[in-house]
């Protein structure tokens, strides 16, 4: 027995490496056909970049107030200007880069975690740890995602990291129902039936025949959500329940701005079109991804 | 009309664990709360007696089974208990508060409509000219855009620069309809934006496909018209797309009014949990998520139903 298992699953899998692969994925030959693409790609790494070294390129400290220069338009010495408390408005953008960045991936990774296991195992069992996970996935789908996580960064107490784990368990639920329904086209596939002939164990067959080819709609689906996950936290974070002062922020950037929009209107500029340009990078990535992978879906 | 029931009565019966789940995610929001609950619902100040008290009142002494169902019985009800703060009815702050929010919702709903679903059928009508890709290019702004700052902009031009619309506040539709909606203009707005962006995406693309189909063709090839087409064979089959995805979109809005509601100061439900999360006045909050799980269920069922009218294979297929 032993022996078998030790062979027969390096025989199953030795065709596969050897196969040809004609569609191999060619990096620059797809950021020149998708100018898009690579327009969003271009910018997020930048924006990475940016949020990194923040503390290296930013002009002032993000905290550090100046009494003498309070909501100043954009000039010379503040290239954005300045807030309510005379920050340094261009300096709170770069370090709350990095608490937007930070936040995107800790949820959608959080949903990950817990939505592909889930989703891969019920539908890969079935029966009916199936029929009983997939109403508890609809039931916390019933919920309108922000209010859930509203309510849940409410019981952990707030704070950016509580609610981004209250994002990513709104966004569990997608993601393991996704990947159900995919593990259940994936694994009648004639070569997950081959393996299993050949006396592939069940942990094997899932992760090496069936979560590579299932995975590929959750791959679109987790880049799209990365927009959703900044949106959520620039949301909860002009709400307050996100990151805290004296911590920047772009929601909580917009919230101050908010209160002194008669006085200075210009301050709400910046963190608003930097939310808005990210998702919209998240967002044709996501599109040009699904393209990439589904060639039969038209552009839309 | 004998189909339409039958498939209301299995709807029902597939919304009861789903009803269950919902229930025991709210119920549960308690146990999430770092350290005692009791102690927490207490308050800061209290003696030992109350904290018991506290402990006895909520059962949370009993197995979490027993808790949860006498919770459920009490919901069931509408006994939501008490705010930690104001000590109202958690019950009653619903009551006076979800008027402004589902005014909210229904209108940003009817707006989104209105400029979705045309720009959808224009964009479809007229494929791959400049006007279809500037409506493809509104809508993708459209889901990008984080609706709070866009209310933000809103304000600023409208209320502040031009004095048109009011920049926060609510009427009750009960008190004054047309001052209701009119101070809810503004936010309504902002909220429909993502509205239409997805209805003129998924209008667009569904009729798409209906106009390539295989019987629009036979009827172009026997010289019916194009509007002839698109209205009465088009438009038709893409009715039961268009109401699932508005019907979809509810759970959206909700989401969305949370944060909207801060930006105009609507006194609304999204605005009571969002202060409720920040004050851990978790019964509030606990109510209001409850709440509205169940009006997205009930719009997910009326939106099934519909489609069964419009469709009757629908019906038959569910």
């Amino acid at each position: 027995m032993t022996d078998t298992h030790m062979t027969i699953p390096a025989a199953t899998t030795a065709p596969a490496r050897s196969l040809p692969a004609p569609n191999r994925f060619r990096f620059w030959a797809w950021l020149r056909s998708d100018k898009r693409a690579a327009i969003s790609l271009a910018y997020l790494t930048l924006l990475v970049l940016a949020a990194l070294l923040a503390p290296y390129i930013a002009p002032y400290p993000p905290n550090e107030q100046n009494l003498l220069d309070l909501l100043m338009p954009p000039s010379q010495a503040h290239w954005l200007g300045t807030d309510d408390l005379g920050r340094d408005t261009l300096s709170r953008l770069l370090y709350g880069a990095h608490n937007a960045l930070y936040a995107a991936f800790l949820a959608v990774g959080i949903g990950v975690t817990i939505g592909v296991p889930v989703g891969v195992l019920i539908g890969f069992v079935g029966g009916w740890v199936d029929e009983l996970m997939s109403r508890v996935i609809d039931g916390i789908l019933a919920f309108p995602p922000l209010v859930l996580a509203v309510a849940v960064t409410g019981a952990l107490g707030i704070g950016l990291t509580n609610a981004m784990i209250a994002v990513g368990f709104a966004f569990a639920p997608v993601l393991a129902r996704t990947m159900r329904a995919q593990t259940l086209v994936v694994k009648n596939a004639l070569y997950v039936e081959a393996a299993q002939g050949f006396g592939a164990s069940r942990m094997h067959l899932i992760l090496r025949h069936i979560l590579p080819n299932a995975i590929q709609p959750v791959i679109v689906e987790v880049t799209l959500m990365l927009a959703v996950a900044l949106l959520a936290e620039a949301g909860l974070s002009f709400l307050s329940l996100g990151v805290q002062p004296p911590e920047s922020s772009w929601g909580g950037m917009l919230a101050r701005a908010y209160h002194y929009v008669e006085v200075a209107p210009a301050q709400m500029y910046a963190p608003g079109l930097a939310i808005l340009f990210t998702a919209l990078a998240f967002n044709a990535l996501g599109e040009s991804i699904r393209v990439l992978l589904d060639p039969t879906v038209k552009r839309g | 009309m004998n189909a339409i029931t039958l498939m209301v009565v299995r709807r029902l019966g597939q919304l009861i664990p789903v009803a269950l789940v919902a229930t025991f995610v709210v119920f549960s929001l308690v146990f999430l709360m770092p350290g005692d609950p009791a102690i927490i619902m207490a308050g800061e100040y209290a003696t030992p007696e109350r904290i018991a008290e506290i402990r006895k009142i909520h059962g949370f002494d009993q197995p979490m089974l027993v808790q949860y169902l006498t919770w459920l019985w009490k919901a069931v009800h509408f006994d939501l208990g008490t705010s930690l703060y104001s000590s109202e009815e958690v019950a009653q702050l619903i009551v006076d508060r979800l008027p402004h929010t589902i005014l909210l919702v229904v209108y940003a709903l009817v707006l989104g409509s209105i400029v979705g679903i045309p720009l959808g059928i224009a964009a479809a009508t007229r494929q791959g000219s400049t006007l279809d890709k500037l409506i493809t290019t509104v809508a993708s702004l459209g889901v990008a855009i984080p609706n709070f700052w866009l209310g933000i902009i809103l304000v600023t031009m409208f209320a502040l620069s031009w004095h048109v619309f009011p920049a926060t506040g609510a009427v009750s539709f009960g008190e004054n309809p047309f001052e209701a909606i009119y101070y809810a203009t503004l936010p309504a707005i902002a909220l429909s934006v993502g509205v239409v962006a997805v209805l003129a995406r998924q209008v667009r693309s569904a009729l798409l496909e209906v106009l390539g189909s295989q019987y629009i063709r036979t009827l172009r090839a026997k010289g019916l018209g194009s509007g002839a087409i698109l209205w009465k064979h088009g438009l038709r089959n893409v009715a039961v797309t268009m109401l699932t995805i508005a019907g979809l979109q509810v759970n959206r809005l909700f989401s969305s009014a949370v944060i909207l509601e801060a930006v105009f100061a609507v006194p609304g439900v999204g605005n009571l949990i969002s202060y409720s999360a920040l004050n851990k006045d978790i019964p509030v909050v606990q109510g209001i998520a409850l709440m509205l799980v169940v009006v997205v269920i009930l719009t997910n069922l009326l939106v099934d139903v519909l489609n069964a009218i419009l469709d009757p294979r629908v019906a038959a297929s569910t």
